[in-house]
C-alpha cells in the first residue's frame, strides 16, 4: 500500500472517530463546538502515558478516551444547562479553554508542541474506527438510542413518558467526548508529534461540519459525511489549489439540496423499500 | 363504578401566568374507575389544568392528590411512573420515529436503570418489548403502520398511535386532551371502541377534554365544567346539560362554536 493512500485511509478513520463522537450529542439535539478540546484532552493524555509508562498503545489511547471523558462529565453538568447559541457558545470557550492551558503547560512542551515516542499504523487506526462505528450503531439500537432520538424531537413529550432528559444528555454528551478523546489519541500516535494549534475551533466546526452533512438522523450519516469530508478533498487533487473552492461550493450546494443531510431515515426507508420488492415478487 | 377513594383530586388549586389567572382555586375529584370529562369554553384552562396534573406546569398554590398521594411537588418525569399518561391537543409523537419506536418510547418509564435502558430492543427482531409494542398497534388496527415515520401518517392514524404510546405507560389515569377534535364521525367512532377495549383491558380512569358533546355523551359518567380558571357545574351529563348557567355560557352556543372551532380545524 502506497504511503499516501495509507495517509487518506488513516485521515479517514480518525475523521469517522471524530464524526461519531459529534454525533452523539447532536444527535441528543446538543451542538458541541468544543470537541477539538476534548480531543486534545485524549491526544496529550495518551501522549503522555505513551511517553512516560510504559503502556501500549492502544492503552494509552483509551486512557486518553476515558479521561477526556470525565473532564466532560465534569463539564456537562454546568454548561448542559444551557442551551442552542448559548450551549454553542460555552462549548466553544471550553475548547479555547484547553487549547490555551495546553499552550502553557510546560510538561506537554507548551507551544513547542510534543513529541509522541510510539507508533501505529492503519490496521490498529481502522480496528478502532469499526469498534466505535459499531458500539454506537449497537448504543442507537437500545432504549437508549430511542430516547435520545425522542428527546431530539420533543423533550417535554419524553420527559412526560419517563424519560430523564438531562440525563441522557449528559450521557450523550460524555459517551461522545470519550470517542473524540480516542481520535485524538489516534491522531498523536500516528503523527507522532502534537501541538495546540491541530486542536482549534477549525477542528471542531469541520467534525460538526461532517456530521451534519451526513445527517443526525441516522446512525449511517457521520460515516457518509466522514467518508465524502475526507475523500471529496482528495478526488479533487487535480485542480491544485483551487480543489477546496471547489469543494466548499460543492458543499454550499448539498447543503442547500439536502438540508436534513445525505442519509435520512426516510430515504433509507425507501431504499430498503426499493430493495425487497424484487425479491419479494420477483423470485 | 368502583368506590372508595378517588384516583385523582385537586384542592384549591390555582396557576397564574404573571398577571392573567388561569386556574383559581380549583377543586374537584375524579372517581376511581369513571370516565370524566372536562368541558368548557375555548382559553377555560383546561389544557392547563392537563399540564398541572402532568407536571409540564407547576401550581402556583393547592394540592393535586393522586391516590392519595400530594404529587404537586413531584417532577414531571416521575409522574407517569405514579401511573398518569396523557395525550396532546396538538399531537406530540416523534415525528422522526417510526410508529413501533414512538410506541417504544411510551414504555420508557416500565423499564429504566442500566439494564432497562441498554437492552438491544431494535437489534433483536423477538425482543419482548418490540413485540408488546407491535401487539400494541396490531390490536389497535395500526399493524400496516408499524415501520413508518409518522411525521407523514394521516392525522386520524397519528391521534391513534399517539393514545397507543401513553397506553403503553399502563397508566392508571389516562389523560385525552381532545381525542375526538378533527376526526370524522366514523373515526370518531372508531376512537370510542378503541377506548372501551382499553378501559376493559386494564383498570384504567379515563379523564378526557372534549368539546364534541356526542362523544362525551357516549363516553362519560361525569363532568366537569370550566370557565375563566373556575368550576361552574359538575355532574353527570344529564344534569349539566339543564344547568342554565352551563348553558349560557358553553352549551347554549355549542352549535355554533363547534362549527366554528371544525371550521377552524378544517381551514
Amino acid at each position: 500500500m502506497s504511503g499516501y493512500f495509507e495517509g487518506v485511509l488513516v485521515l479517514l478513520a480518525v475523521n469517522i472517530v471524530f464524526a461519531y463522537g459529534a454525533f452523539l450529542p447532536l444527535a441528543a439535539g446538543q451542538l458541541n463546538l468544543g470537541l477539538a478540546g476534548f480531543a486534545a484532552i485524549g491526544a496529550y493524555a495518551a501522549a503522555y502515558a505513551s511517553n512516560s509508562w510504559t503502556v501500549t498503545p492502544t492503552l494509552a489511547i483509551l486512557l486518553g478516551g476515558l479521561i477526556a471523558g470525565v473532564v466532560a462529565l465534569a463539564i456537562a453538568v454546568p454548561v448542559l444547562r444551557t442551551r442552542g447559541i448559548y450551549l454553542a457558545l460555552a462549548t466553544f470557550a471550553v475548547g479555547q479553554i484547553v487549547q490555551a492551558t495546553i499552550l502553557n503547560l510546560e510538561i506537554v512542551g507548551g507551544a513547542a508542541g510534543y513529541p509522541v515516542a510510539t507508533f501505529i499504523r492503519l490496521p490498529t487506526i481502522a480496528a478502532f474506527a469499526i469498534v466505535i462505528v459499531v458500539i454506537v450503531a449497537a448504543l442507537f439500537a437500545t432504549r437508549f438510542g430511542i430516547a435520545i432520538r425522542a428527546l431530539h424531537d420533543d423533550e417535554i413529550a419524553a420527559d412526560l413518558m419517563g424519560v430523564h432528559v438531562r440525563a441522557i444528555q449528559v450521557a450523550a454528551f460524555t459517551v461522545g467526548s470519550i470517542i473524540v478523546g480516542i481520535g485524538g489519541g489516534l491522531y498523536a500516535h500516528y503523527f507522532s508529534f502534537i501541538e495546540a494549534q491541530n486542536f482549534n475551533v477549525a477542528l471542531s466546526i469541520t467534525v460538526v461540519l461532517y456530521v451534519l452533512l451526513g445527517g443526525t438522523q441516522s446512525v449511517l450519516g457521520p460515516l457518509v459525511g466522514a467518508a465524502v469530508f475526507t475523500l471529496l478533498p482528495e478526488l479533487l487533487r487535480g485542480s491544485q489549489s483551487w480543489r477546496y473552492v471547489v469543494f466548499a461550493a460543492a458543499l454550499i450546494v448539498l447543503m442547500a439540496l439536502r438540508p436534513q443531510g445525505i442519509v435520512t431515515r426516510a430515504r433509507l426507508h425507501r431504499l430498503f423499500a426499493v430493495n425487497r420488492q424484487p425479491n419479494g415478487i420477483g423470485a | 363504578m368502583n368506590t372508595g377513594p378517588p384516583i385523582l383530586e385537586l384542592q384549591g388549586v390555582s396557576k397564574h401566568f404573571g398577571g392573567l389567572s388561569v386556574v383559581e382555586n380549583l377543586s374537584f375529584a375524579v372517581a376511581r374507575g369513571s370516565r370524566t370529562a372536562m368541558i368548557g369554553p375555548n382559553g377555560a384552562g383546561k389544557t392547563t389544568v392537563f399540564n398541572l396534573i402532568s407536571g409540564v406546569l407547576s401550581t402556583d398554590t393547592g394540592h393535586i392528590l393522586f391516590d392519595g398521594d400530594d404529587i404537586a411537588a413531584v417532577p414531571s418525569r416521575r409522574r407517569v411512573r405514579y401511573g398518569i399518561a396523557r395525550s396532546f391537543q396538538n399531537i406530540r409523537l416523534m415525528p422522526h420515529l417510526t410508529a413501533l419506536e414512538n410506541v417504544m418510547v411510551g414504555q420508557h418509564s416500565r423499564c429504566s436503570g442500566p439494564f432497562g435502558i441498554l437492552q438491544p430492543i431494535n437489534l433483536l427482531p423477538n425482543n419482548r418489548w418490540r413485540a408488546e409494542a407491535g401487539a400494541a398497534l396490531a390490536d389497535a388496527g395500526l399493524a400496516a403502520y408499524e415501520s413508518a415515520t409518522v411525521a407523514n401518517l394521516p392525522y386520524g392514524v397519528q391521534k391513534r398511535i399517539e393514545l397507543v404510546r401513553a397506553v403503553m405507560a399502563r397508566p392508571r389515569l389516562l389523560l385525552l386532551d381532545e381525542p375526538a377534535a378533527g376526526l370524522n364521525s366514523a373515526e370518531s367512532e372508531t376512537l370510542q371502541q378503541l377506548l372501551d377495549r382499553i378501559c376493559a383491558n386494564a383498570a384504567v380512569t379515563l379523564f378526557i377534554i372534549e368539546h364534541d358533546m356526542h362523544f362525551v355523551g357516549a363516553m362519560c359518567d361525569h363532568v366537569v365544567v370550566l370557565d375563566f380558571g373556575r368550576k361552574i357545574a359538575e355532574g353527570p351529563l344529564a344534569k349539566i346539560r339543564d344547568d342554565p348557567l352551563v348553558q349560557r355560557i358553553y352549551l347554549g352556543t355549542v352549535a355554533a362554536s363547534m362549527e366554528c372551532s371544525h371550521a377552524a380545524r378544517r381551514a
